[in-house]
Parts: C-alpha cells; sequence; structure tokens
C-alpha cells in the first residue's frame, strides 16, 4: 500500500502543479493523492488479504464560495471521499489541506477547532438525528461541543437558525419523528451552519427526498450559499441535480477522478467516454426526445470490484473505445483544456492522447456491439486520422505534442530530453505515450534513457510500481530491442500482484496480457515506420490475435 | 377467506355493477382504506384508469400519494394472510374480463405471476436470501406449469440469459446476495416474466440503481415488452423514467388522480398546477440551467386529513384564483380537457392556459 502511496505522491507532485498556480491563494482545500483503502482481514490472524480501494489517489481543490459536484455510479468512492476530507475517516494516504493547513494527521484534539470550518451534511434525515434528542438540543449541540456562546444566548441562535431553513422557531422542542423527510434535511442543515463553518460537505443531500421537496432543499442550500459565503462539495448521483447546484463537476469512478471540468464544459463536451455514457443514460423529461436513442450510450456490465481495480486504465473493461494501451498504462488526470482535466487515453472532443494504439481490446468490441452506430462512427473518424499523423510523419505528431505543450508545460524538456538521448525516430513515434509518462516521472524517464536494460532491472527491483511504469519499461524496450519481452513481462507479472494481490487468476492473466502487449505495439512500431499503413494492418490483427488468445 | 372480500364488499358502491370493459385492464373507482388507530387512511381515494395491452401507462406522485397502494391492489396482495383483515377496498378492477376486487383469493392467486406480475423496487428484500435464484425462477414457473424441474430449470436460464445475465447456466445457482444491483433487478424481471405476464407492474425499479444501469433496466423492460407484447404500469416519482417509457401517464396527489392522459400531452400542455409543480422542481440536464427550481411550497399531505376540497389547495399557488372559495370546499371532478386528457382543477380552461403559457413554460 505505501507503494501505491509513493505513486500516488509522484503523479500529483508533477500533474497540477500547472493548474491553478495564479488562484492558489483562493484554494480552501486541497488534496493531493489522497487514498483510503479498507483493510480486508482473514483467518485466525486476522492477516490482511486484500484491500477495497475505496479511493485511490485523488487530486483536486475547492476554491473559496464554488460548489465543487462530485458524481459516479454507486461504490465509486464519493461517499469516502466526503469522509475522509471532513477526517471522520482517516486517509490511508495523501495529503489534505485546509486554508493552508495540513490536517492530513491531526488527531481528535487538533480536529477539534477545525470542526467549526468544516462540516457535513448527511444523506438519510432520518438516521442523523438522534431520535432522543429534541430539535433544539441536535441544533445547539455544535454550541456546546465547541464550547461558543453565540450573540444574544444560544436558544435564540437556535431559533433564528431555525428560520434561516424554513422552519419556525417553535420547532425548537419537538423531536424528529414529528417531522418529514423534508423538514428533517432542514434540521440537518441548520445544524451544519450553526457554527458558520466555511465548508459544507453534503453527501447526497436530497436523493432521499421526494421531487418537489428536493427542489425546495436545492434552492435553500443555493440561498444560504450566497447569504453566508459558503463553500460547498455536493456529492450525488443524480447527475441533473449536481449540474444544477455545481460550479465544478468532478466525475468518479473506481476511485479515481477521470474527469474534473466546470459544469458547461463537462456538460456540454464531456472528454471522458465514461462521463459521455453517464451522462447520456440520464433520462429527460421530455417524450419527443425517445426516438433519438442514438444518443444513448449503453455500459455493459457493472463496475468492477474495488478490491481488484483493472489494471491500466479502471474503465478499459467497460469503454468502447479501449486498446491496448488503456490496459497497460494508467492515464493520468491531465489538463486537456484550460479548466478542464481528463485521465483517457482517447479522449472525446479532442485529439487522441495515444494515436499509434489503434488495436481495440475484446472488451471494446463487446461493449461497442451495444454502442449506437453513430458514436461508434463518430469515434472511429476521430481515431482514424489519428493513426494517419502516427504512421505517417514524425512531424505530425510533434506538431500535436507541441500543442498539447502548451497545455502541459512540463512535457517539453522531457521530450526534448529524450529526443536528444535516443535520437530514435521511434521516440517521436512514441512521443505521445512517452511524453505523458515523463510528465509522471521524469526523473525515472531519464534515468532509463541512461542506461536502457538497467531500467528493465530497476522495474523488476521497483516491483510496486504501478502499471504505468511498465509500459515505460516496455517502450524502452521496444527501443532497445533485444531484452525486451521476458523484462516486461517479469515486472508486469511481478507490479500487478503486488499492487492488487487478491485473486490469483486476474493476476496471471494480466501478467500474460502486459507480455503479449510488448511484443504487438514492439511490432507496430517497427514495421510502421518502415511500410507505412499495411505493414501496421497486419501488425494490428497480431496484436488482436494474440490479446484474443490471452484474454480467455 | 370469502368472508374478507365481503368486507371489502362492504365499503362503498356495490362491485359488481359494471359490466366486463372492452380494454385489457379497466380500474373503476378503486378505494383502498386501511382503519388505523389515528384514524382511516385513504392511500387510494376514487381511482379510475384503463390499459390496453402492449401499451405502457406510467404511475407518478409523490411518496404517499398511493401509488404503490393501487399496483398491490390490483396484485390482490392486501388481500393476503391477516393484512387482509385490516384493509377496506371497494371498486371494481377488471383484468381481461375477470373482475379482481370480488374474486375468491384462490381465483386472483390463479392469477398472480401468470396473468400478471410485479417487480419490486428494492430486488434484494423482494427475493429470498435463503434460496438460490434459480430456484425462485423454478418455482414460480412451476407454481404454473406441470412440468419437471428439470424442464423448469431450462426455462429458468432461457429466462435469465433473456434479461442480460452473463453465463446463466452458472448465475442460476447463485444466492441474491452474490448478484449485484442491477443483476438482482434484471433476475427479478426474469422471475416476473418467466411465465409469459399480460400485465407486468413495475414498482419504482430503477429508483435504487445508478443511471448507467437505469437506462439498461428500462431498455430491457422496453425490449420485453414489444417481444411479449404485455401490458406495463410503470409507478415511479422521476418524471424522466416517464418520459422514456410511458405511453400514458397518470398523475396521482393525495390518493387521487389529479391528470392523466397521453406523455406527449401531459409534458407539452400539462393542466393541473401540481404537474406544474413537478416539472418545475426537476432540474433538468437537456435545458439551459436556470437560476433556480421552482418547488412545490409545503409538503405532502397526510392520507387521515386529506385537505378538504382540492387536496393541493394548500400548495397551490393558485387556489385564490377560481371564485367562492370553492377550492377549499368542493373537491374537483377529472375533467376531460381534450381526447383523452383530464384533469382535476377548479382553474377554468383560460386560467390555466395563461398560466402554463405565461408563468410556467417559460421557466422551465
Amino acid at each position: 500500500m505505501s507503494e501505491t502511496k509513493k505513486t500516488d505522491t509522484v503523479a500529483e507532485a508533477a500533474v497540477p502543479k500547472q493548474a491553478s498556480a495564479p488562484e492558489e491563494r483562493d484554494v480552501l482545500l486541497k488534496v493531493e493523492g489522497l487514498t483510503k483503502h479498507f483493510p480486508i482481514k482473514k483467518g485466525i490472524l486476522q492477516r490482511q488479504v486484500g484491500a477495497v480501494k475505496a479511493v485511490d489517489g485523488l487530486d483536486f481543490e475547492v476554491r473559496k464560495g464554488e460548489t465543487l459536484g462530485v458524481v459516479g455510479e454507486s461504490g465509486c468512492g464519493k461517499s469516502t471521499m466526503g469522509r475522509v476530507i471532513t477526517r471522520l475517516q482517516d486517509p490511508t494516504g495523501g495529503k489534505i489541506t485546509f486554508e493552508g493547513q495540513d490536517i492530513t494527521r491531526l488527531n481528535t484534539g487538533q480536529m477539534r477547532p477545525l470542526r467549526r470550518d468544516i462540516q457535513m451534511i448527511f444523506q438519510d434525515p432520518y438516521g442523523s438525528l438522534n431520535p432522543r434528542h429534541t430539535i433544539g438540543s441536535i441544533v445547539s449541540a455544535p454550541f456546546r461541543l465547541q464550547g461558543v456562546e453565540p450573540e444574544g444566548g444560544v436558544k435564540k441562535e437556535v431559533q433564528r437558525l431555525l428560520a434561516l431553513v424554513g422552519l419556525s422557531p417553535e420547532h425548537y422542542n419537538r423531536y424528529p419523528h414529528e417531522f418529514s423527510g423534508g423538514q428533517r434535511q432542514r434540521i440537518g442543515i441548520a445544524r451544519a451552519l450553526a457554527l458558520k463553518p466555511k465548508l459544507v460537505v453534503a453527501d447526497e443531500p436530497v436523493s432521499a427526498l421526494d421531487v418537489s421537496i428536493q427542489a425546495q432543499v436545492v434552492n435553500l442550500m443555493d440561498d444560504l450559499q450566497q447569504e453566508l459565503g459558503l463553500t460547498y462539495v455536493i456529492i450525488a448521483h443524480d447527475l441533473s441535480v449536481v449540474r444544477h447546484v455545481s460550479d465544478r463537476i468532478a466525475v468518479m469512478y473506481l476511485g479515481k477522478i477521470v474527469e474534473l471540468a466546470d459544469r458547461t464544459s463537462l456538460y456540454e463536451s464531456p472528454m471522458h467516454p465514461y462521463t459521455k455514457a453517464l451522462m447520456s443514460a440520464v433520462p429527460v423529461p421530455d417524450p419527443k426526445r425517445r426516438g433519438q436513442k442514438s444518443e444513448r450510450i449503453l455500459l455493459r456490465g457493472d463496475v468492477p470490484s474495488p478490491i481488484a481495480p483493472p489494471s491500466g486504465c479502471r474503465f478499459h473493461t467497460r469503454c468502447w473505445k479501449a486498446t491496448q494501451i488503456c490496459k497497460t498504462t494508467e492515464p493520468q488526470l491531465v489538463e486537456l483544456r484550460p479548466g478542464q482535466r481528463v485521465a483517457c487515453h482517447h479522449p472525446e472532443n479532442f485529439a487522441d492522447q495515444a494515436p499509434q494504439d489503434t488495436v481495440l481490446l475484446t472488451a471494446a468490441k463487446e461493449a461497442s456491439e451495444l454502442v449506437p452506430d453513430a458514436v461508434l462512427s463518430e469515434g472511429a473518424a476521430g481515431k482514424e486520422p489519428a493513426s494517419d499523423k502516427a504512421t505517417a510523419a514524425e512531424e505530425t505528431a510533434a506538431a500535436e505534442a507541441a500543442a498539447s505543450e502548451a497545455v502541459a508545460s512540463e512535457e517539453k524538456p522531457a521530450s526534448e530530453k529524450e529526443a536528444t538521448a535516443s535520437e530514435d525516430k521511434q521516440a517521436a513515434s512514441t512521443e505521445e505515450t512517452a511524453s505523458e509518462e515523463e510528465a509522471v516521472s521524469s526523473e525515472s524517464a531519464s534515468e532509463e534513457e541512461a542506461s536502457g536494460e538497467g531500467a528493465a532491472e530497476d522495474e523488476e527491483a521497483s516491483e510496486g510500481e504501478e502499471a504505468s511504469e511498465d509500459e515505460v519499461a516496455s517502450e524502452e524496450s521496444a527501443a532497445s530491442g533485444v531484452k525486451t519481452g521476458p523484462g516486461a513481462k517479469v515486472s508486469a507479472g511481478k507490479a500487478v500482484p503486488a499492487a492488487d494481490a487478491p485473486a490469483e487468476e486476474p493476476a496471471t492473466a494480466t501478467g500474460a496480457a502486459a507480455d503479449a502487449p510488448a511484443e504487438g505495439s514492439g511490432d507496430t512500431e517497427a514495421v510502421a515506420e518502415e511500410t507505412g499503413r499495411e505493414a501496421e494492418a497486419t501488425g494490428k490483427a497480431s496484436g488482436a490475435d494474440s490479446q484474443e488468445s490471452t484474454g480467455k | 377467506m370469502t368472508e374478507l372480500s365481503k368486507t371489502g364488499a362492504a365499503v362503498g358502491e356495490p362491485t359488481d355493477s359494471g359490466k366486463a370493459p372492452e380494454a385489457f385492464l379497466e380500474v373503476r373507482d378503486l378505494k383502498v382504506h386501511f382503519p388505523t388507530d389515528d384514524g382511516l387512511v385513504k392511500s387510494v381515494d376514487g381511482l379510475s384508469f384503463s390499459l390496453e395491452k402492449g401499451k405502457t401507462l406510467a404511475i407518478v406522485g409523490e411518496s404517499g400519494s398511493g401509488k404503490s397502494v393501487t399496483s398491490q391492489a390490483i396484485m390482490g396482495l392486501h388481500r393476503l394472510g391477516t393484512r387482509g383483515k385490516n384493509v377496506r377496498m371497494s371498486g371494481e378492477i377488471w383484468l381481461d374480463g375477470k373482475e379482481l376486487v370480488s374474486a375468491a383469493p384462490d381465483e386472483v392467486r390463479k392469477l398472480r405471476g401468470r396473468e400478471m406480475a410485479m417487480i419490486f423496487q428494492d430486488p434484494l428484500s423482494a427475493m429470498h436470501p435463503y434460496y438460490k435464484v434459480g430456484d425462485q425462477i423454478v418455482e414460480a414457473y412451476r407454481v404454473h406449469h406441470a412440468v419437471s424441474k428439470k424442464v423448469a430449470r431450462t426455462r429458468a436460464i432461457e429466462m435469465l440469459d433473456r434479461v442480460g445475465i452473463p453465463e446463466p447456466a452458472k448465475r442460476v445457482d447463485g444466492y441474491p446476495h452474490e448478484f449485484s444491483g442491477g443483476m438482482r433487478q434484471r433476475a427479478m424481471i426474469a422471475m416476473a416474466l418467466v411465465n409469459n405476464p399480460e400485465l407486468l407492474i413495475a414498482d419504482e425499479p430503477t429508483t435504487a440503481l445508478d443511471v448507467t444501469v437505469q437506462a439498461q433496466i428500462l431498455d430491457l423492460i422496453r425490449d420485453l415488452q414489444k417481444e411479449f407484447g404485455s401490458a406495463v404500469i410503470m409507478i415511479t416519482h422521476d418524471l424522466g423514467v416517464v418520459a422514456e417509457i410511458a405511453d400514458d401517464v397518470l398523475v396521482m396527489y393525495g390518493g387521487r388522480c389529479v391528470e392523466r392522459g397521453p406523455a406527449g400531452e401531459v409534458f407539452e400542455q400539462p393542466q393541473h398546477p401540481y404537474t406544474w409543480g413537478l416539472l418545475g422542481s426537476m432540474p433538468r440536464i437537456d435545458r439551459e440551467t436556470s437560476e433556480r427550481l421552482i418547488p412545490v411550497k409545503g409538503s405532502p399531505p397526510s392520507l387521515i386529513n386529506v385537505p378538504s376540497g382540492c387536496a393541493f389547495h394548500p400548495r397551490c399557488p393558485y387556489a385564490d384564483i377560481p371564485k367562492g372559495n370553492v377550492t377549499r370546499t368542493v373537491r374537483p371532478e377529472l375533467e376531460q380537457v381534450s381526447t383523452g386528457h383530464w384533469s382535476a382543477c377548479h382553474l377554468s380552461a383560460e386560467d390555466r392556459q395563461r398560466i402554463w403559457t405565461e408563468e410556467i413554460a417559460p421557466k422551465l
């Protein structure tokens, strides 16, 4: 687990630096490489046999006065994230900074003064209020615990709060069971606001409520934000509600943020395929649009288990655009467009991040059966020219790299280094991928350049490193040519079980699969150099073959 | 058991007043009341509608509006065991030429599962945790078909496959807890459809599911309906789901129907202020984000003390427009607005038209 933490922090160090330097002072809460793993213990000795990786490397910041929405399917770790950033649960790794103060490792006593500033609204208005306490004592509890004596006395202040959230002051002496769901949620809000917090984390604040009541509570939260200058983190699974309330939205999938963008860009031009699928699935209350089923992307199956998340991109098992690189290399959350960060190799509405990788995974082929033709052809159209570019000339690749340099400034020196170091044409053709890797760990990349074989050995030594490193290794080995296969195989084989220990089958499967691509991609690149597209087609076929054989 | 149906028939009008209707399913003046210590809970209070084969009716409303009770009444679930003593039912439910409210429980039992089947909201609690999923489907099949276990098992595997469960031959021996939420819901749909029922009632079938899974399930229900030609009653509070799947919409409030009509019309030209409220309080993903939602003020009425007159009047912003206090004293009856489109509101047609086009529609 410590390894995962390490990689996460490494990843963090490189990526968001480019994001928000100018707004640094406005950042209220900053989360870096946050992880939360729940151990699974077995046997008489209660040995840890695995971990539920509920949250597995989150990077984001919340600015003053904004509303950050967090969406995702159940089990993606959004609620755990909420509980960890409010320190109701202790993070396994990463760093949480609130107003410049590191609160990751504060103990209960040290956290107490901060509880004034960070409050939470819970999902279940029935479970979060003590049935044996009156509303008065529930809402005044924060004052008691913090030893705060508000102006005019506690009772008066509580009654003011009740009025603020739309309840009447004479409810003071009633018990929770006397209230309806919507009213109880208001009580929860009143309690959260009692100490004038700076940050309110609301976990599914309206999902237990009826539609008409939902709107009341949404409006109330909106009013309170304007009145009191609150900052919200709103966690919800309802995309229409999140869209309505949020300024920026983070989309989570299996413990990771796959896309983080402002509301308009996210809903108008989602880049991550998962975001797109998620939004296309939202039913629209307009019967006229029923016929337009072509817009709908149906995801096959369920979210994989967070105990053994898929290798590489976690969405690749359900993604219709997934290629070999998605299986082996984890995409980093990169700011592709100003204000829109995406973790994807083949984003929608944007240039492909791994254009040379065109072989669809078997999973993707299955998924594509369910994807309407329109979407698929659009995807193909986006991909075809990209692959042309990759095979035709390095100039295009270089140009693309230059384009992405504008966004990710670190990439430039790194890729230049690589170009000068190896002076290999392959470097240019794989630049897109390579530079991504370098953004992650430019030091390790340059190290490997210094000694090609040594790098492979390094990989073996540091077996815990994530799959991303394997990709670097395999590319590296593709360049050096000989030692490749075995080296990549060993490192991949070891790295995967080390990372997510539990089931043997998947581990070996990934090991084998990672072996195949090393050859496949090596092939593709080498041949593509010389003969262009035809040769690539064969490479594609062989890649597909090997993959199908290993897949089962 | 027969005396139970007599108690049911004792309240309200005589049940055999009507003749068998032409529609496949027709509900006439259905009342379901529950006597409690606090008073009589009028969960459903005079509901009428009809439904043809191959069509989908969506029943929309807040919690406590009587949607689920209606569906359970059609299935005859209120009259099972001791529960039957605590319910007063009246009215008529005609299913394919048979009247169900006055029918003997044994008669209804023969229909239940075969002619009409139900999908429940929470599949984990609707399935027996102790029995294998396959065995539960087999049981549902063998109750109505005299076949061997082996044949029934083949049928169960076939159904699991049909609803899109991977490796059905293996999954048939799984327990409910081994299925994920979406798969459980699929398994329950398989169980409901194993006898090719002609009426399928889905009570909030997707509420507990994620949007991606919800889309899968809605598509599945739609496909199966096309294949089997069943009539579907979809109970939901999500207008998005309604627009997705319904031919007709029935909006319930306080145990009564306040608006009923073809889905297109109800969304385009809604006539009842409560329907406006529902539409206004939904954030929509397909429109510009307006600054504020338009909620319905207050909370749903208690079914013990349903407000006099129009049950919606305490929450209705237009309750004062009709003259002479009628909204508070006279209960509005359903009136036809256009073909097949009915609404129960005291507002005059002109007022409604004006309010909808000038005040409500621009804000949506």
